[in-house]
C-alpha cells in the first residue's frame, strides 16, 4: 500500500522536474525580447485606446514610443491627444528625451445649418446614419455639403464629448473632446476639423464646408460661405485662404484680431468665446444668429 | 399552372390606374435638362458649347469608356448653358441645358409611321448602330445595351429573354408600349437576336395584362422562335435572375451574370428602342413614362423626351393635389423619392408616382421578433434581418459571408416587416461598406 503511493509521488516529481527542465529551455529558445520600457510607457498613457494617435491602441502606441525613442531619439510625430503636454512630457522623462510642447486641439462643427439657417425643404425617413443619408441625398435643407444630423459622430465618440442638440439639429462639442479625431472620420462631409483651442479657448473659423457658388449655396443656408472674398482681404496675417468658393483661417498663423468676423457678409465666420463687443462696435447685429456650442459655455464659466 | 420563380417573393397591391390610358404625346416644354450620366457606367463627354444650335437626334455628348453611353439632344433650338443641375437626389450634376426652338430633327431619322420589317444589317453593323444610338437598358438599370449584345468569349448566347413582365405596382408603361407598339417590339427582338446570334427568344408578361398576353402571342404566332409566356403576379420577377428562374427554370451562380447560363435579358422598351434605332436611325431620345398615383387626377402614359423636368409631366396629368406627400421616379418599390420637381427625366425613368401624404409616412419601428417573414420574402434566398442586425453593429466580414452582396435591392424584405424596420436600408449601408472592403483587398 505504502509502495503504491511513494512510486506515485517519485514518479510525478520526477515528470515534473523533466518538465520543467524542457520547459525552462524551450522557454530560453524561443524567448522574445521585449523592451521593459515599453510597459513602463504603457501604464504612463490614459489607456482609452481610442486610436487618436494613429496606432492600434495604447500599447501598440508604446511599442512606437519606446522604438522612435531608442532608434531616433526623438519622439518627434507622436503624440497622444488625450493625455496631451503633461502626458507627453511623463514619456519623454520615461524615456530621457525633451517632450515638444503641442497646442491642445478641439474637434470644430463647421456648419451652422439650424432648421433657422437652412430651412428643411424635404423630410427624411431611413437608417438613421449619415453615412447613408450621404449616399442617398443632399440633405433636408438641400445643402449637399451641410450636416445630415443623425449622429454618426455622436457614435464614434467614446469620451462622450459630441452630442446632438435637439433644438439645432448639429452636434455640439464640449470640453471633453480630447482632438482623438474618431468623428473626423466618422463624418461622411469632413464637416468635422480639429483645430487649435487657443488662447483661453478663443476660436475663430470658417463654419461652413460648401464649396458651391454664391447663389446655389445662399438658396440653401442664409449663413453659408458664399467665397466673396472679403475676408482674405481684410486679414492682416494672410491667415484666410480661398479655395473652391470657401474660406479657410489658418489657426496657426491666425491672431484671433476678428476683423474677418465683422467683414464677412453671411456671418459665415464665428467667433468663439471672445468677451461681447462695445456697443459702438456691433456689426453683428442684424446678422444670423450664432449658435455658441455646449462646451464654450461652460469654459466661458470656467474663466469668468 | 403558371410559370413562376420559388425563393421567396412578395405580392403587393397593383393599382395599375393608367393601364387603359393610351401613350399620348407630351407638348414639347421651353427648356430640357439633360444629364451627361444617364446611364451605369462613365458619364459621356460634352461635344457642344454654349450658343450652338442643335437638332433633335444630333449626339451632344459622347460615352467614350467601354461602359458608357452617348447622350443625343431631343429637341432642336440652342445650348443655354452648360452647367450642374440638380438631379434626383438633390446633388447637382452636369448637364447640358436647351432652349427648345421649334421641331426639327436630323436628317437621317425616319419620322414616317410605317413598319420597317427587313433587317438589313450584319450583327457587327447592328452591335455598332445600338451604340452609337445610345440606346441602354430601359427598365430602370441603364446599362449600356451594346455591352450585354458582346458575349465575352469562352461564354455562349443560347437564349434571349424579353421582360415585359413590369412587376411594380402602378407603372404601366411597358404594358400600353406593348399594346401599342407590338409589331415594333417584335421587329426589335428580331434584331436583337441577329444581334446576339440566337434562334430563340421568349418574353414574359405577368398575367395581370391579359391583353397585352393575347396581343403579343397573336404577334409571335407568325414568328418562328419566339414564345410568349404568362407568368404568375409575384414582385420582383422583373429582376433578371428572378426572371430567367421563371422562365427556363435555370440559376444564374451567385455573383455572377445571365450569360453564365446562356441567357441575355432584355426589356420590351429596350427591343422598342433598338427598333428605332436600326430601323428608323433614331436615337434614344424619347421613351414612355407613366405619370400615375392616387392623387394624380388623369393617370396617363406619355411619350415624353428626355431632359424634360418632372414639373411638365405632373402638370400635364392635372397637377399636384394637396394630400401629396411624396413625389417618387420609378415605382413604389425600388423608386426614388424626388427631392426637387426641377428634375428631367432621364432614359431610365419609367414612371413618375405620387404618393398620398398619409400613405407616404414609414411605419413606426418596432423590435424585431424573429418571425422570419424576411426571410421567405427574399427572392435570393438571404436572412435579411441578420443583415440588418449585423450591419447596424458594423460586422462588415460577417455580413459579407453571409452573402450581402448577393442583394439586389428590390426591398421584398422591407415591405413585408411587421415591425417596420428599414432591412433594406441597412443592407445598402452594409453594401456599400462590404464593397469598399472587397475593393480594397483587391489592391
Amino acid at each position: 500500500m505504502n509502495d503504491v503511493v511513494i512510486y506515485a509521488v517519485v514518479s510525478l516529481s520526477v515528470i515534473g522536474v523533466a518538465s520543467a527542465v524542457i520547459l525552462y529551455f524551450v522557454a530560453q529558445k524561443f524567448k522574445v525580447f521585449e523592451d521593459p520600457a515599453i510597459d513602463v510607457v504603457e501604464k504612463a498613457l490614459p489607456g482609452a485606446n481610442c486610436g487618436g494617435c494613429g496606432y492600434a491602441g495604447c500599447r501598440a502606441f508604446a511599442e512606437a514610443l519606446v522604438r522612435s525613442g531608442k532608434e531616433k531619439q526623438t519622439l518627434e510625430g507622436l503624440n497622444c491627444p488625450v493625455g496631451g503636454n503633461p502626458v507627453m512630457a511623463e514619456i519623454a522623462r520615461i524615456l530621457g528625451l525633451e517632450a515638444e510642447e503641442k497646442e491642445p486641439q478641439i474637434a470644430v462643427v463647421r456648419c451652422n445649418g439650424t432648421p433657422a439657417n437652412a430651412p428643411h425643404k424635404v423630410a427624411f425617413e431611413g437608417a438613421t446614419t449619415c453615412y447613408f443619408a450621404h449616399s442617398l441625398f443632399a440633405g433636408e435643407s438641400g445643402c449637399p455639403y451641410g450636416c445630415l444630423g443623425l449622429g454618426d459622430c455622436v457614435a464614434a465618440c467614446i469620451f462622450d464629448a459630441i452630442h446632438m442638440d435637439p433644438e439645432t439639429g448639429l452636434p455640439v462639442v464640449n470640453d471633453k473632446c480630447v482632438a482623438c479625431g474618431a468623428c473626423v472620420d466618422a463624418c461622411p462631409r469632413n464637416i468635422i476639423e480639429l483645430r487649435n483651442k487657443g488662447k483661453k479657448d478663443r476660436r475663430i473659423y470658417v463654419c461652413c464646408v460648401n464649396q458651391e457658388k454664391g447663389g446655389p449655396a445662399r438658396k440653401n443656408c442664409s449663413v453659408a460661405c458664399i467665397g466673396c472674398g472679403k475676408c482674405v482681404k481684410v486679414c492682416p496675417f494672410d491667415a484666410i485662404t480661398m479655395e473652391n468658393n470657401l474660406a479657410y483661417i489658418d489657426f496657426e498663423k491666425c491672431k484671433l484680431c476678428r476683423k474677418c468676423v465683422e467683414e464677412c457678409p453671411t456671418g459665415a465666420i464665428l467667433e468663439i468665446n471672445f468677451p461681447p463687443r462695445k456697443a459702438a462696435a456691433q456689426p453683428g447685429e442684424g446678422k444670423p444668429e450664432k449658435v455658441p456650442s455646449e462646451g464654450v459655455e461652460k469654459n466661458e464659466n470656467s474663466n469668468a | 399552372m403558371l410559370k413562376t420563380f420559388k425563393t421567396g417573393g412578395v405580392h403587393p397591391e397593383e393599382y395599375k390606374l393608367s393601364g387603359s390610358s393610351p401613350i399620348s404625346v407630351l407638348p414639347l416644354p421651353e427648356k430640357v435638362f439633360i444629364p451627361v450620366s444617364q446611364h451605369l457606367g462613365a458619364p459621356a463627354k460634352v461635344l457642344v458649347k454654349k450658343g450652338d444650335p442643335v437638332k433633335a437626334g444630333q449626339m451632344i455628348a459622347r460615352g467614350e469608356a467601354f461602359i458608357s453611353a452617348h447622350i443625343h439632344s431631343s429637341v432642336s433650338g440652342k445650348v443655354s448653358r452648360i452647367d450642374e443641375v440638380t438631379d434626383p437626389s438633390g446633388y447637382r450634376r452636369m448637364a447640358v441645358i436647351i432652349d427648345v426652338e421649334g421641331d426639327e430633327w436630323e436628317e437621317h431619322i425616319d419620322r414616317s409611321q410605317e413598319i420597317v420589317r427587313e433587317i438589313t444589317l450584319d450583327q457587327k453593323g447592328i452591335i455598332q448602330k445600338i451604340n452609337e444610338m445610345g440606346i441602354v437598358g430601359m427598365g430602370g438599370a441603364t446599362f449600356p445595351s451594346h455591352v450585354k449584345l458582346m458575349v465575352p468569349e469562352g461564354k455562349k448566347a443560347e437564349i434571349l429573354i424579353i421582360n415585359g413582365v413590369e412587376c411594380e405596382p402602378y407603372l404601366t408603361s411597358d404594358h400600353r408600349l406593348m399594346l401599342e407598339r407590338g409589331e415594333e417590339i417584335m421587329v426589335g427582338i428580331r434584331i436583337l437576336m441577329k444581334g446576339l446570334g440566337v434562334t430563340r427568344a421568349i418574353i414574359g408578361i405577368e398575367n395581370n395584362k391579359p391583353d397585352a398576353v393575347n396581343y403579343m402571342k397573336s404577334l409571335a404566332a407568325g414568328e418562328d422562335g419566339i414564345d410568349v409566356v404568362p407568368l404568375k403576379v409575384k414582385y420582383p420577377q422583373g429582376a433578371e435572375k428572378q426572371l430567367i428562374k421563371a422562365l427556363i427554370n435555370r440559376e444564374v451562380p451567385s455573383g455572377r451574370l445571365p450569360i453564365e447560363v446562356g441567357a441575355i435579358v432584355h426589356n420590351v422598351g429596350t427591343a422598342f428602342a433598338v427598333y428605332e434605332a436600326v430601323q428608323k436611325n433614331k436615337p434614344l431620345f424619347e421613351r414612355v413614362v407613366t405619370v400615375t398615383g392616387k392623387t394624380v387626377k388623369n393617370p396617363s402614359n406619355f411619350m415624353v423626351r428626355i431632359g424634360t423636368p418632372v414639373s411638365h409631366l405632373i402638370s400635364s396629368a392635372g397637377g399636384v393635389l394637396e394630400e401629396t406627400g411624396k413625389i417618387i421616379a420609378g415605382g413604389p418599390m425600388m423608386g426614388k423619392a424626388l427631392t426637387s420637381l426641377d428634375v428631367p427625366v432621364i432614359k431610365g425613368t419609367s414612371g413618375i408616382l405620387l404618393i398620398r401624404s398619409d400613405e407616404s409616412r414609414r411605419v413606426e419601428q418596432n423590435t424585431c421578433i424573429r418571425c422570419g417573414r424576411c426571410i421567405s420574402a427574399c427572392p435570393m434566398g438571404l436572412e435579411p434581418w441578420l443583415l440588418g442586425k449585423l450591419i447596424s453593429h458594423q460586422e462588415y466580414e460577417r455580413a459579407e459571408k453571409e452573402r450581402i452582396m448577393d442583394c439586389m435591392e428590390c426591398g421584398s424584405c422591407h415591405f413585408i416587416c411587421p415591425a417596420g424596420i428599414p432591412l433594406l436600408d441597412w443592407i445598402r449601408v452594409g453594401k456599400s461598406r462590404v464593397g469598399q472592403i472587397i475593393r480594397s483587398r483587391g489592391k
